[in-house]
């Protein structure tokens, strides 16, 4: 199997499917998807965003593309995903609504598609206050629920939030996060629900570093029905130390991790030990998550351990043999070609005189 | 080991603290039903007297009515007056309290103890409004998906909006009703 497998050559999206994209199409095949997320850079270089994704490249099915992650200014999710399609990736658009409002969303998802942005992650965003300019307005007007359902709208009724027509519609698919690993943990099940009622059709979780927390929610799901509806990827990572753990716990919303972790880690020894043995938990994790019925399959972050990815993946074997991403041409390429022709044969026409 | 910190954002001035306060809007979650009650029956007679309403006009009904709906969902529950009113849906826990103005479930950033990832001395809006409606007798109301909020009626009145919007469905199902029996 290769990596332009099932690619029609007319562009037209599969029955069944919402997008051209492949992380859609590794998913409905029943694969264990790979995905991973790449570190913005603080620099207006193309080749910065070039050099980070090429360290996935033949490992992940989607990378995703983080919306001022942790309210830090970083550059936009989506120049860089327009800056990855151009290349041939296949990025997952992340939106948060912590920096837009609704009309200044709608706009970007329109361009988005445009550029060949097949999918697309709707967040509420970390608040102001977690970043470094926490005097920022927040601004909220949506909330993931609702930024859901204005994309779902945009694609499947072609009509903006007003009600007016979209002459041609952003076919993208629709992802939302998850937090299995915080309270009210009775009512996150039920809040994926919400999700999909909405029109989540991929989800994304959080970091999983608690097994027990993470086979509870999944029983929940099962019960509901869930994973039927959606497909699950499960966060996962590598911890560098005991003492970036500790940084985490202390400094980013939303991470559970549980002290066996730390102790692990701590138990190590040497910092190059705890890096391996970081390593190890997460590839044992990816194994474990495979294992849970109604997981689709593992979102890496491994914030600035980016370039060991492609390690992680390889030695946990979750893939299989299985070759995730080669180049894919997309679609816009074809377009910007026979424009360029044509505006060539033109200037050559009118050269003359100028 | 060394002593686990959580998670502290920065940019929180103390004023704020010290002006929030949230033990009202906490005792209103835990008589969620009480208050369901209450503003039923409220609700109920504000309908009632929709001819009322009408005859003096929605329009010059709106002001004292206003003051009145600010000053006691002030008190009870920290109310925004965003003008559409979701607490029967949201166990009596007002969302846009949240910081995030979340209005369809708590966010991933919750801690461990309950509390809120910006404001970390106020317990989450969310873990109090799936406390607060799992007490209520329309329970499930949580769990619908709520369309994002209309920042053009801000500071205008929920409680009449809702009684008009009523007025006008139960009109309309009377009209049906009478095609019906006309057609029939």
């Amino acid at each position: 199997m290769n990596g332009i497998d099932d690619i029609d050559d007319e562009w037209t999206i599969p029955p069944g499917h919402s997008s051209l994209g492949r992380l859609e199409r590794v998913l409905r095949r029943g694969d264990f998807a790979v995905t991973a997320e790449l570190n913005p850079p603080d620099s207006a270089n193309p080749e910065d965003v070039y050099e980070r994704a090429s360290v996935f490249d033949g490992w992940v099915d989607a990378i995703n593309a983080t919306d001022g992650s942790g309210a830090n200014c970083h550059m936009s999710s989506v120049a860089i995903c327009a800056l990855l399609t151009r290349m041939g990736y296949a990025p997952v658009m992340q939106i948060s609504c912590r920096d837009h409002n609704r009309i200044a969303i709608q706009g970007n998802v329109l361009g988005a598609a445009a550029m060949g942005v097949c999918n697309v992650l709707c967040l509420t965003g970390d608040g102001v206050q977690a970043g470094d300019q926490p005097g920022a307005k927040p601004v909220f007007d949506l909330d993931c629920m609702s930024l859901l359902e204005t994309i779902g709208s945009m694609r499947d009724e072609e009509k903006f939030l007003s009600g007016r027509k979209i002459t041609s519609p952003p076919n993208v698919f629709l992802g939302a996060a998850i937090n299995p690993f915080a309270p009210p943990y009775s009512f996150r099940p039920k809040r994926l629900a919400k999700k999909i009622e909405a029109g989540a059709q991929f989800v994304q979780s959080q970091y999983c570093f608690d097994l027990d927390i993470l086979n509870e929610y999944m029983n929940q799901v099962r019960d509901l029905g869930l994973h039927e509806k959606c497909y699950i990827l499960i966060g996962v990572g590598p911890l560098a130390s005991a003492k970036t753990a500790r940084w985490i716990r202390s400094n980013v919303p939303g991470i559970h991790i549980p002290d066996s972790i730390i102790d692990r880690l701590e138990g190590a020894g040497d910092p190059k030990a705890q890096k391996a043995e970081g390593k190890k938990i997460c590839i044992e994790m990816m194994q474990a998550v495979r294992e849970i019925e109604g997981v689709s399959g593992v979102h890496v972050m491994a914030y600035r351990q980016e370039e060991f990815v492609a390690e992680i993946v390889e030695e946990s074997g979750v893939i299989k043999d299985r070759k995730p991403w080669i180049r894919e041409p997309n679609p816009g390429e074809q377009i910007v070609a026979e424009r360029m022709e044509e505006l060539t044969q033109h200037t050559s026409e009118e050269g003359s005189h100028i | 080991m060394a002593k686990i910190t959580v998670y502290q954002p920065s940019g929180t001035s103390e004023v704020y603290r010290v002006r929030s306060r949230y033990s009202l809007r906490l005792w209103s979650v835990r008589h969620s039903r009480f208050l369901e009650i209450v503003y039923n029956l409220f609700a109920d007679s504000l309908l009632a007297l929709h001819p009322l309403w009408n005859w003096i006009g929605y329009a010059r009904v709106e002001r004292p009515m206003v003051a009145v709906e600010k000053f006691t969902k002030e008190i009870l529950f920290d109310c925004r007056m965003c003008g559409r009113c979701v607490l029967s849906s949201t166990g009596m826990s007002c969302p846009m309290n949240c910081p995030k103005n979340l209005r369809n479930g708590p966010c991933g950033g919750v801690r461990a103890d309950g509390h809120c990832e910006v404001e970390p001395d106020m317990p989450c809006v969310w873990v109090q409004a799936w406390q607060g409606s799992q007490r209520m007798k329309a329970t499930s109301n949580i769990l619908d998906v709520q369309k994002p909020v209309d920042h053009s009626i801000q500071g205008t009145s929920a409680w009449l909006r809702a009684c008009s919007e009523r007025a006008e469905e139960k009109i309309q199902e009377r009209k049906e009703e009478k095609k019906q029996e006309k057609s029939s």
